[in-house]
């Protein structure tokens, strides 16, 4: 018994020794691996799991820096940054948040759509996420606030700065700015970085233009996060780089006086440097607050300005498409004398009408001019007289010359709005109609109706380089210290002045300038026609003239037509006033100034105005003479005190 | 011959006792139990009232608690092992229906002092059982069926009761302290290999049993970045933990994955991976090597040990223990699926302290009475 039980015991032993060596080296294997693991973890990905670590811990908040400012010529401000006073929350500071709302719209006006939409995104926020619960507070409501601020537990007066445009005469060339939208996310490259909420971004003209520019480089606060999101501590901050200053070559002085004179009538105005290309001045009208866009424009509103019969928000001086009118009889004429189809002393008879091919073509004088010749043609703005020369002279041609000085593509560069209009030739017209080109279009053309669309700074940017002798100009918006094209101009002009036209030719190498004639006496000619057609008895806009030297003017009117006139309505002669507001043809004028030195070109678009004589060259009268005054002032300004180079 | 067997020592008074501990496993013991005091403090963000306070006494009560047990002759704890087993299965059944329920399972029974987890206590149970049972059998009964049914059954009883607490981790862990016995005690291969073999077709049927999260911790740790924000959170935040520690680790109190809550059931569970990232590489290899000296000197304990019973108690909680330990580290290390396993002594948790300061406290008093017989 004993003896078994002992070499049981022996082998049991032995047995369980055994087996035990197993399981211990099975434990070293075990213990090897994991000391390699943990090796692998912390010291071979190390650098790996301390940057996923970092990503877990920081988060960072971008702050966003002053806007670039937007400037006039002068350095005045256009667009600007102010101070503004707001009311944020965080939730999780607030007690009772329906108390806070009950007790505020006592205080400062809170709509109730207001409270409704605030509650909707503060049930998908965090609650320690800030909250605006009022941006745009005045000075009375933000103190009144501050002195019951004891009462209203978990609100914070904060003092920020936001857009601000000191008009609106400029609105619609600079645009506004607005919040950002998840549709710029998507569209927009350069905002992609950007994690500012709320924050408000270039929508229309220069603002979005150079939105990336002027947005400047954002700063940030970095903060320690723990694993639900919330801020721990402050780790660090970083300032950024402002927004870039943009200064404009738009005189604000003319802006708000011209924007003034058309603010009744819905159109635009337009001036150009003849010289150097710069907009002195873009407005279209009816104005529209662009200060109400920067803390979201209420629906009424909106849908008040998008119903508008005049659209407000459409900037009619570069978007806005019309019928050139009698202002394309100019290019006529120096297209038929460039190409040779007609010279100074062509004559036709206007009897009030032409009949072609059985269809009948009315002057807009219906007794007639009787014996017109080219210089009469355009004093007088005989449709005769340009049915005949744009028959002779054929659509294609008159389509090249009228491209050469610029219509039928944009004349800014990137401004997004800015349509391109329409110059019809054969191609054009097979190409986007499919149909063959007719011989009584290319009469109409010759007028300016038809298919033919421009927009008001076309027709400034052709006025222009008829004006300056017809040499090619890069219109500009934006003065770019690296650009030195305006000295260059100016020295040609000088330099024009004490040499006789001819001996130019040589030059133009040196000035870099693109000639638009083949004869610049056709040019001139065209300028002395327009002379004749504002400063002579019984031309257009003869009635419009300024009879001192130095803000004499020449100019071109026009009427584009809206709806032909029936049969009736010719024989009753009925007037423009009398037809119903829609029905009315748009009122053009287009005109350089002083005659003898010329240096300005100017275009106004009344839209239904009637006539171009009546509606649009009153107002290019007055403006023209503020853009002279100012003219000298202007030129001896150089540097803008205060500019950031 | 005789001189031997007369000289049979067995230390019988206090002093004694006191003189034949196993130093070098009590300083073992004792500096992880300050480590993990530390630990806890760091793991409730610098303060001391939240888990290290209750921790320290625990650890301050259930360490006298061992020292104590470890002065009870082996003898009684071989004598009584059925009783203990059978009353730990009656707490199992009472946990059942009258457990405390908390986050859908049913583990913990109210003695209003605190809530004691029974099944962390059968784990010692079912080998101080297992151990007196092959104590008893004769090597060469080892291998019949008649003599292998009774563990089967004596594990499964348990594993069950536990199983549908639900505490998968547990039940897996209580299995493996009966079957490292019964591997130990030389049950051959073949029927491990049948056993596996039947498992491993069971299986599915037993997956199928498995609740939606047990499944979906399966399929974690099969692929943990297919669900970053679900349940593959943890693992990914604790390599990320240990990671980022580097070799020097970020210094004490510094762990921003811990302070700042990135990691889960940080005090418990996942207490590794705090000290990991506080501690770097070094402080990480030295823990390791701190429970494996503990272990091996049980394991060396068993090697002494005169009796049956304390070699395979011994060998067998030496390598449960071992198991308990590379099961948590390879779980947080991202090599094992998270099963809920606690890491002794360091996680926060009453009755897993208990039981591992129980079953050091019988490995103790093995030395102890190293050269008694028992029965």
């Amino acid at each position: 018994m004993l003896n078994f039980q002992s070499s049981s015991l022996v082998s049991k032993t032995k047995t369980i020794g055994r087996r035990m060596f197993l399981v211990n080296s099975f434990k070293a294997v075990v213990v090897l691996g994991i000391l390699g693991r943990l090796a692998s973890l912390q010291i071979n990905e190390s650098s790996k799991y301390k940057g996923l670590a970092d990503k877990n811990r920081f988060r960072e908040i971008q702050i966003a820096p002053p806007r670039g400012i937007i400037e006039d010529y002068f350095g005045k401000p256009i667009a600007s940054n102010e101070t503004i006073y707001q009311l944020h929350i965080t939730p999780e500071d607030v007690p009772n948040i329906d108390e806070l709302f009950f007790k505020l719209k006592n205080i400062i006006s809170l709509t109730e759509e207001r409270i409704f939409y605030l509650k909707r995104r503060l049930a998908k926020q965090k609650l320690w996420d800030t909250l605006v619960i009022a941006d745009n507070l005045n000075w009375s409501e933000f103190s009144r606030v501050n002195l019951f601020l004891h009462e209203l537990q978990g609100l914070r007066p904060v003092v920020s700065i936001a857009r601000y445009y000191e008009n609106n005469a400029s609105a619609h060339i600079v645009g506004y700015v607005s919040e950002i939208t998840p549709r710029d996310l998507r569209q927009k490259e350069y905002l992609q970085d950007l994690r500012i909420q709320e924050i408000a971004i270039g929508k229309t003209g220069i603002e979005s233009l150079y939105d990336q520019e002027m947005l400047g480089e954002p700063g940030y606060l970095r903060y320690e996060v723990n694993a639900y999101g919330k801020k721990i501590r402050q780790v660090g901050t970083e300032r950024g780089n402002n927004g870039k200053t943009f200064r404009t070559t738009l005189d604000q002085e003319i802006q708000t006086y011209a924007a003034d004179l058309i603010k009744d009538v819905s159109g635009a105005v337009c001036v150009m440097d003849i010289y150097n290309g710069d907009v002195v001045s873009m407005v279209s009208s009816p104005p529209f607050n662009p200060n109400a866009f920067v803390h979201g424009v209420a629906k009424k509103d909106w849908d008040e300005l998008i119903n508008h019969r005049d659209k407000p928000l459409l900037n009619k001086a570069i978007s806005g498409l019309y019928p050139p009118g009698s202002t394309i009889k100019t290019l006529t004429a120096l297209s038929a004398l460039e190409n040779d189809i007609s010279n100074t002393r062509f004559t036709v008879e206007c009897k009030g009408y032409m009949d072609l091919h059985g269809e009948r073509f009315h002057c807009w004088k219906k007794e007639g001019h009787g014996f017109v010749n080219m210089r009469k043609g355009i004093k007088h703005s005989c449709d005769v007289f340009f049915y005949e020369v744009a028959r002779k002279l054929g659509i294609d041609r008159l389509s090249e010359t009228a491209k050469k000085f610029g219509l039928g593509s944009t004349v800014l560069t990137g401004i997004k709005e800015e349509k391109a209009g329409v110059v019809p030739n054969t191609k054009w017209k097979l190409q986007q109609l499919g149909k063959n080109w007719y011989l009584g279009e290319t009469l109409h053309s010759g007028i300016g109706q038809g298919y033919f669309l421009t927009t008001p700074i076309q027709l400034c940017l052709m006025t222009a380089q008829i004006a300056n002798g017809g040499y090619q100009l890069k219109p500009r918006l934006i003065i770019n210290d690296n650009e030195n094209n305006n000295n260059n101009l100016l020295d040609f002009l000088n330099f024009q002045k004490n040499n006789p036209v001819s001996s130019v030719y040589n030059d133009l190498q040196r000035f870099n300038l693109k000639p638009l004639f083949r004869n610049q006496e056709n040019i001139n000619f065209v300028k002395e026609a327009m002379y004749a057609a504002t400063n002579e008895p019984g031309g257009t806009s003869y009635a419009s003239r300024i009879e001192e030297k130095e803000f004499m003017f020449g100019g071109k009117t026009g009427s584009s037509q809206i709806k032909t006139f029936t049969q009736e309505q010719r024989e009753d002669e009925v007037k423009q006033s009398q037809m119903a507001y829609l029905d009315r043809d748009h009122a053009w004028f287009v005109a350089f100034a002083p005659i003898h030195d010329p240096k300005y070109a100017i275009s106004v678009l009344v839209e239904h105005g009637g006539t171009g004589s009546g509606a649009a060259a009153p107002i290019a009268k007055k403006i023209i003479r503020k853009v002279i005054e100012r003219d000298p002032f202007r030129k001896s300004f150089v540097n803008p005190i205060g500019q950031d180079v | 011959m005789l001189y031997s067997r007369t000289s049979i020592y067995s230390p019988s008074t206090i002093k004694d006792r006191i003189f034949s501990l196993d130093f070098t496993l009590l300083l073992s013991v004792l500096t992880l139990g300050v480590i993990s005091i530390f630990a806890q403090y760091s793991s409730s963000g610098g303060n001391f009232d939240y888990f290290a306070k209750s921790h320290s006494i625990r650890f301050g009560l259930f360490f006298i608690f061992f020292i104590l047990i470890s002065f009870i002759n082996v003898r009684f704890w071989n004598d009584f092992s059925l009783l203990i087993y059978a009353s730990l299965v009656i707490l199992l059944i009472l946990t059942k229906f009258f457990g405390v329920q908390s986050q859908g399972s049913r583990r913990w029974i109210n003695l209003f002092v605190f809530n004691l987890q029974p099944s962390e206590l059968m784990k010692i149970g079912i080998i101080l059982f297992l151990s007196n049972y092959y104590h008893k059998v004769s090597a060469t009964d080892v291998n019949k069926i008649k003599t292998l049914l009774f563990p089967i059954i004596s594990m499964t009883i348990p594993f069950l009761l536990v199983v549908t607490q639900p505490d998968l981790g547990t039940a897996i862990l209580i299995l493996f302290s009966g079957a490292i016995i019964t591997w130990l005690a030389g049950v051959r291969w073949k029927i491990f290999a049948y056993l596996l073999g039947a498992l491993i077709v069971l299986a599915p049927v037993a997956i199928s049993f498995l609740k939606p999260y047990q499944k979906s911790r399966i399929l974690t740790f099969l692929n943990p970045d297919a669900d970053p924000l679900g349940a593959g959170y943890q693992i990914i935040q604790s390599k990320i933990a240990v990671g980022s520690g580097g070799i020097f680790g970020k210094g004490y109190l510094n762990g921003s994955q811990g302070y700042l809550n990135f990691l889960p059931e940080k005090h418990t569970d996942f207490i590794f991976t705090l000290y990991s990232e506080e501690f770097g590489f070094l402080g990480s290899a030295f823990m390791v090597l701190l429970y494996v000296l503990i272990i091996y000197r049980i394991t060396k304990i068993g090697s002494e040990t005169r009796s049956i019973f304390g070699k395979l108690y011994c060998y067998g909680f030496s390598s449960a223990m071992f198991v308990y330990v590379a099961v948590n580290m390879a779980m947080v290390l991202g090599l094992l699926p998270i099963v809920g396993a606690p890491l002794p002594i360091l996680s926060y948790g009453g009755s897993s302290m208990l039981a591992i300061m129980l079953g050091l406290g019988i490995a103790m008093s093995c030395h102890i009475y190293k050269n008694n017989t028992v029965s």
